[in-house]
């Protein structure tokens, strides 16, 4: 008996002593906490990515401000609070975790999701919830936000479609490629990966010959490699993403194919140059393009590159795409919270309203959001090669700023008449 | 010969590595769950095992006999563990069985995720195995080595293990405990110390079928629930512990999903449990299973 009431004396001193910190804590005390969901993928083959997204979460808070004892991030004026919830990178999944963020745990605005039918989930969803703010993670589904968009649902990262900016071009021009083959899993975000780049690459008179669509999650692409053509193209299209690429690259090499690789934003990225195998160097000489770039050498990045390996020692060798995304969209929410200095009354309206105007540069250049609440930022043509110690990384090619949703096509280009799709574009 | 006559036969070989792949799989399963009726939902936890301790392995040497040794024994080792502190304990309760060995992949899942992190791994296939072998009436006339490798790796592993149970006299104790054990211990036979040999013999089979999976294809998170699926419908679709039935499930199941997968990949997963449920309605004890 005695003891449990030390006990509970001891918890009341404490949550007394607690009062009296945040009293003279100089913020004017008492400060409110608005909490943050955060959703990535930390199971199946987007597992790596979805800690790599976390990353960037935490290094926008880290970055705008201090963390605390409690694990809530103190601003100016109010605290953070974020609470992470891990997906599988199915929408069903993702839409559950979203509404326990939502629903259980109450968060006044969810950042996230990781992937692309996880994105198009979200997004409905989040128009039955109109007074919570949707930032997205890194799905980057061209839908998401350019076709029947949430007035709710912001994204400060560029989708799959933007991701390829430069590449079709690059491929056709200066690589020489006009017959095509593609490799990709059969789901939103390679559809919109594989439309970008077919935009450019078949209007400068490239042709994409066959078209391979497989379940996402296959680890045996050993009758995708037969069906590939052995003569007549000039390169394959690869959109697979973590354990999957690895396993077609592998498959391939072992099957002695050797036609050259033309890469999705997420096919060579770090998660896949980090592990060892001798298929990787076939990897050489792959062009891709995305959203980041190891090698560039503005200084936003390099600072934001030093950031990240001081915050997280067992981070990948470099912040990933999807580190990036998941940082841009934080601190968009977090400039948008600094602009209405952390008011969230009146359903969120003047937050939303501020946030539909953030402007940022960002590690890769400027984001700012079109109409749709989508970003209009930068991208980068990328070309993988053996770097003085050895370990492959992306080497930029070019740089295209400002790039807008439709790749410079506008809103009424044939190619956008549709919504990316198995079948569509296309130019056999 | 005709395109698609060679892309069919390319197919029917690479559906028949691959079943050779999930007979290995499943060929631990068999015994452990088909013939002794154990109850064991960690044996793709195992398998996981098995294929992380080989990537250890062979990182440290370089070797792939090696990294196939150390997958088998660590998880030989694992089973003794499990079979000694927990399943022997619960003989013959399916349920208790059931809820314990999901709690236990799920335990070795996550310690494994804290270990080597979401990264995914690959073994490098054994010298002998590299490269490829021309074969006339394939694509392009040449197949991965190491896959045809597979088909070999399956074929003693059944020649093994048939001669095990049919030819010794561990394999007649084996057969006998499973249909009377009280009569076989009256004989003096120690039953248990033979129940532990196959549940370690199966969990080992598991750990060095992680080792050739890992070669063949790559070891990340999550593949415990795939692998034990995959050993659930082989066993299931041919017959519980019937080793010619799981060759045949292995065969019915790797054929399907390479099939699918070429004529029509956004249904292949759902051909192979098609192909489960017709066979459960037609012989509900498996193709070559005795009726319970």
């Amino acid at each position: 008996m005695f003891g449990a009431k030390t006990g509970r004396g001891l918890v009341a001193l404490m949550f007394v002593a607690s009062i009296a910190a945040g009293a003279c804590g100089g913020s004017g005390g008492g400060d409110k906490v608005i909490k943050i969901g955060g959703l990535a993928t930390l199971e199946g083959p987007f597992a790596v990515p979805g800690q790599d997204g976390f990353r960037g979460i935490e290094q926008a808070l880290a970055k705008y401000g201090k963390k605390l004892a409690s694990g809530n991030w103190q601003m100016d004026g109010y605290q953070i609070q974020l609470i992470k919830e891990g997906s599988d990178a199915t929408p069903a999944v993702a839409l559950e975790k979203a509404k326990k963020l939502i629903e259980q745990d109450n968060v006044d605005i969810l950042i996230g999701p990781l992937s692309g039918d996880e994105g198009l989930a979200v997004k409905d969803y989040a128009k039955t919830v109109p007074d919570k703010t949707f930032v997205n993670g890194s799905s980057a589904a061209q839908d998401t936000t350019f076709r029947d968009a949430a007035p709710n649902f912001f994204r400060f990262s560029t989708d799959g479609a933007q991701w390829m900016a430069g590449l079709g071009k690059y491929a056709f021009t200066t690589k020489g490629y006009k017959n095509v083959a593609v490799v990709a899993e059969d789901y939103s975000f390679p559809y919109t990966q594989v439309g970008g780049f077919m935009y450019e690459f078949c209007a400068a008179g490239g042709h994409v010959v066959q078209k391979n669509w497989v379940p996402l999650g296959t680890k045996d692409y050993s009758s995708v490699v037969s069906n590939l053509p052995t003569s007549g193209i000039d390169a394959i299209y690869v959109a697979l993403g973590g354990s999957d690429a690895v396993n077609f690259f592998t498959q391939y090499n072992q099957a002695g194919g050797k036609a050259k690789f033309i890469g999705g934003s997420i096919t060579v990225d770090q998660s896949v140059l980090s592990v060892t195998g001798s298929f990787k160097d076939q990897l050489a000489g792959t062009i891709a393009a995305g959203p980041t770039a190891d090698s560039a050498t503005n200084q936003e990045w390099l600072d934001y590159v030093k950031g990240y390996k001081a915050q997280f020692t067992d981070g990948l060798p470099f912040p990933g795409l999807f580190a990036l995304s998941y940082y841009n969209e934080t601190v968009g929410v977090l400039e948008g919270l600094k602009a209405v200095k952390g008011d969230l009354s009146n359903k969120q309206s003047a937050f939303m309203a501020a946030l539909a105007k953030v402007a940022f540069d960002g590690p890769t250049g400027h984001v700012s959001l079109d109409a749709n609440r989508q970003a209009i930022s930068s991208n980068y043509v990328t070309e993988v090669q053996k770097g003085a110690d050895g370990n492959l990384q992306n080497v930029v090619i070019s740089k295209a700023d400002n790039v807008d949703q439709t790749l410079g096509l506008g809103a009424t280009s044939p190619f956008l008449a549709q919504p990316v799709s198995r079948d569509f574009p296309s130019c056999p | 010969m005709p395109k698609a006559l060679v892309d069919f036969l390319t197919v029917l070989l690479n559906g028949v590595t691959l079943a050779a792949l999930y007979f290995v799989v499943a060929s631990g399963f068999t015994l452990i769950f088909g013939l002794m009726r154990t109850t064991n939902m960690a044996h793709g936890s195992l398998y996981m095992l098995g294929a992380y301790a080989g990537v250890s392995a062979y990182t440290a040497t370089g070797n792939w006999i090696v990294a196939l040794v150390v997958g088998f024994a660590a998880v030989v080792v694992v089973g003794v563990v499990i079979h000694l502190g927990l399943l022997s304990r619960m003989a013959g309760q399916d349920l208790r069985q059931a809820l314990v060995t999901i709690g236990l992949s799920i335990i070795i899942a996550d310690l494994l995720l804290a270990k080597y992190g979401g990264l995914t791994y690959q073994i490098e296939p054994p010298s002998f195995a590299t490269g490829s072998v021309a074969i006339p009436f394939v694509v392009n006339g040449t197949y991965s080595a190491y896959r045809l490798f597979m088909i070999v790796v399956a074929a003693a592993v059944y020649a093994g293990l048939w001669l095990v149970l049919n030819r010794t006299r561990i394999g007649w104790y084996i057969r006998a405990g499973i249909d009377d054990r009280d009569m076989l211990s009256a004989l003096g036979v120690n039953v248990s110390r033979v129940f532990l040999f196959v549940f370690a013999l199966g969990a080992g089979l598991a750990g060095l079928s992680g080792v050739i999976g890992t070669t063949a294809l790559s070891i990340s998170p999550s593949e415990d629930g795939r692998y034990l699926l995959s050993s659930l419908v082989v066993v299931i679709v041919g017959g519980m512990g019937s080793l010619s039935g799981a060759v045949i499930g292995a065969l019915i199941i790797g054929l399907s999903e390479q099939i699918g997968l070429f004529y029509a990949p956004t249904y292949s997963i759902f051909i192979t449990f098609v192909i489960m449920a017709a066979v459960l309605a037609v012989r509900p004890q498996g193709l070559l299973g005795r009726p319970a």
